[in-house]
């Protein structure tokens, strides 16, 4: 037994190619990113190093708006732990309390998950489309003709506008997530505090929200984490547009790399990215673990 | 005999002493008939739109636009979806999609499968830092490693096909998929190794004939994974390739929308296209995709 667990050439052939493949793909490729970050170089001549100086220039004397398009993601990220993360909740607890049509009600708010953010950000630009989109001639239909807007081509509306996509489509995740955590909850728990005489209320106030802590800062970390990241839905609506007014890092980066050719700039705003998800997961998890321990 | 039922119905009131018992079971049946028609006008809000992309992939511009805009067709165009898998080369990134798709899956699975058990199993000293070191990979967001990858790509002459993305998508899911099986192997019991040890078989048939079958549940789980990030990844796929004829369907959808915006009922029936296949796989497998989903958030 212990020779055959041993044999060296069976687990190279077993671990190497996996191990060779992430290596080169996933890991490597971090170094690369922050080597091209410290320098000048548009991808054809050779670059120059500039140490620290794209950073600087991510802030100061900016030209191309990434401060406020850092702005921009941290608006999406309040706007999700704010409102999105309270209505999956809600709804998680209801869902876990077995009320009628549970499964189904469950597997329905989950399907805009599965389904390509291309289609869903192709599908709403339609749907917002000032003209002929559903939203307008809708309102249109019932009268409402005043609250018809330009949407996505508005530079005040289109944030919001592409915010309510984003819950539209991942709230069925959060939700199941944190029902899944609130179904673990032993009913047990549930039936003697019923019996103590507690309403639905108190208890998720009192019993469910607070077992489920650990589950809600997993939330709240995808939230915060997703909304730094995000790049698919808002490429395909608009593209960071109207003015700049929905541009996100990761779209900006994008551009700057392969519209504008600035590698060692764009490559600055991939590695600032990184370490501002990092930042967060870290003082997320030690802000809400104090919590749990109170 | 209907006495009886009365006095045991008043005893059980006087136990609770609960007076307003009745006005207590009217209040919470309204309260949880509003719930369920809230939950009713969610589902709705989270279906409506999908109801109507599947119901414009059908019209002409005229009924969309505003002759019938919320209705069922009033001619069922399949006439869209010819048009869409022919001249909007739609047949082409579909069969594209499901080549990349189902060669990141296979070798995903294969890669996930070898390593595991080779990590969970097998004797050597390496095996908790490697285990460690393709978790690491879990952290890694793929924009870091966008313009290096573009570069290694270039070098290697690999932009503009399949490999161009089959390569990167794998790689990035091994850490999840890893991270998966070596804890469904932990609870494979070793005596069924021992046992076929005594019996004289090599590693590898160990492995292929006995330990890869029972593997088949968490392979299940870790393709369901695989099959959403790389059907519906968009970024590399966008970056890595540029030719028409190897596009998949997310990038190729995207840039026929792009260069064709007048007719609505084509794209439209392209979107459906590009949805379908994984809405058949949610209706089969509604129960697995969830838990997979929640596994991988939970772990992760």
């Amino acid at each position: 037994m212990q020779k055959l667990l041993g044999n060296k050439k069976a687990i190279f052939l077993f671990v190497f190619p996996a191990l060779l493949l992430f290596t080169v793909i996933v890991i490597v490729p971090i170094f690369f990113s922050v080597y091209y970050s410290m320098l000048d170089w548009d991808g054809i001549a050779k670059g120059t190093f500039v140490g620290f100086n794209n950073y600087i220039r991510l802030f100061q004397n900016n030209t191309d708006g990434f401060p406020r398009t850092v702005l921009n993601s941290f608006i999406l990220a309040i706007l999700s732990v704010g409102i999105q993360l309270p209505i999956a909740l809600t709804l998680a607890l209801i869902l876990a309390r077995e009320v009628r049509g549970e499964k189904i009600f469950r597997t329905i708010y989950f399907i805009p998950v599965i389904i390509s953010t291309v289609v869903i950000g192709q599908l709403w630009t339609r749907i917002y489309n000032p003209d002929y989109g559903l939203l307008n001639t809708v309102l249109r239909g019932i009268g409402l003709e005043s609250l018809a807007g330009r949407w996505l081509a508005s530079t005040e509306q289109a944030l919001g506008c592409v915010f309510v996509v984003i819950v539209w489509q991942y709230i069925g995740y959060h939700m199941l997530i944190m029902y899944a955590s609130a179904k673990s909850i032993s009913s047990e728990i549930y039936e003697s505090a019923l019996i103590d005489g507690a309403n639905e209320l108190t208890i998720a106030m009192r019993i469910s929200i607070p077992l489920m802590k650990p589950i809600i800062r997993v939330c709240v970390i995808f939230a915060v984490i997703g909304s730094f990241k995000s790049f698919d839905l808002i490429y395909v609506m608009t593209g960071g547009g109207p003015l700049h007014a929905t541009e996100v890092p990761t779209i900006l980066m994008y551009t700057s790399i392969f519209a504008k050719y600035r590698y060692g700039y764009g490559s600055a705003m991939a590695i600032f990215i990184i370490v501002e998800c990092l930042v967060f997961t870290v003082a997320i998890k030690k802000l809400m673990s104090k919590d749990v321990m109170e | 005999m209907k006495d009886k039922k009365m006095t045991r119905y008043d005893l059980k009131m006087d136990n609770q002493t609960e007076f307003y018992r009745p006005l207590n079971k009217t209040l919470k049946k309204t309260v949880s008939t509003f719930i369920f028609i809230a939950l009713c006008i969610f589902a709705v809000i989270q279906l409506f739109p999908l109801y109507w992309l599947m119901t414009f992939s059908f019209k002409d511009n005229y009924e969309i636009f505003g002759g019938n805009v919320i209705g069922l067709p009033q001619v069922w165009r399949v006439s869209n979806y010819i048009k869409a898998l022919t001249s909007g080369n739609v047949l082409v990134f579909l069969i594209n999609s499901v080549i990349v798709t189902v060669s990141t899956i296979v070798i995903t699975s294969l890669l996930v499968c070898t390593s595991s058990y080779a990590i969970v199993r097998m004797k050597w000293k390496l095996s908790g830092v490697t285990l460690v070191y393709f978790l690491v990979g879990m952290m890694v967001p793929i924009h870091a490693t966008l313009l290096p990858l573009f570069m290694i790509l270039r070098k290697f002459k690999l932009l503009n096909s399949h490999l161009a993305i089959i390569i990167p998508y794998v790689a990035f899911a091994l850490p999840i998929g890893i991270l998966i099986m070596t804890g469904f192997l932990e609870s494979i019991p070793k005596e069924l190794e021992e046992a076929a040890c005594i019996d004289g078989c090599s590693i590898y048939k160990v492995f292929g004939k006995l330990i890869l079958p029972l593997m088949r549940p968490a392979i299940a789980t870790i393709s369901i994974f695989t099959y959403m990030s790389s059907w519906n990844e968009l970024m590399f796929a966008n970056t890595f390739i540029n030719s028409d004829r190897l596009k998949t369907l997310t990038v190729g959808i995207f840039s026929m929308v792009n260069e064709n915006e007048t007719e609505w009922g084509p794209i439209g029936a392209g979107l459906v296209i590009a949805t379908l296949p994984t809405i058949i796989m949610y209706i089969v497998f509604s129960g697995q995709v969830q838990k997979s989903l929640i596994m991988g958030a939970v772990k992760g």
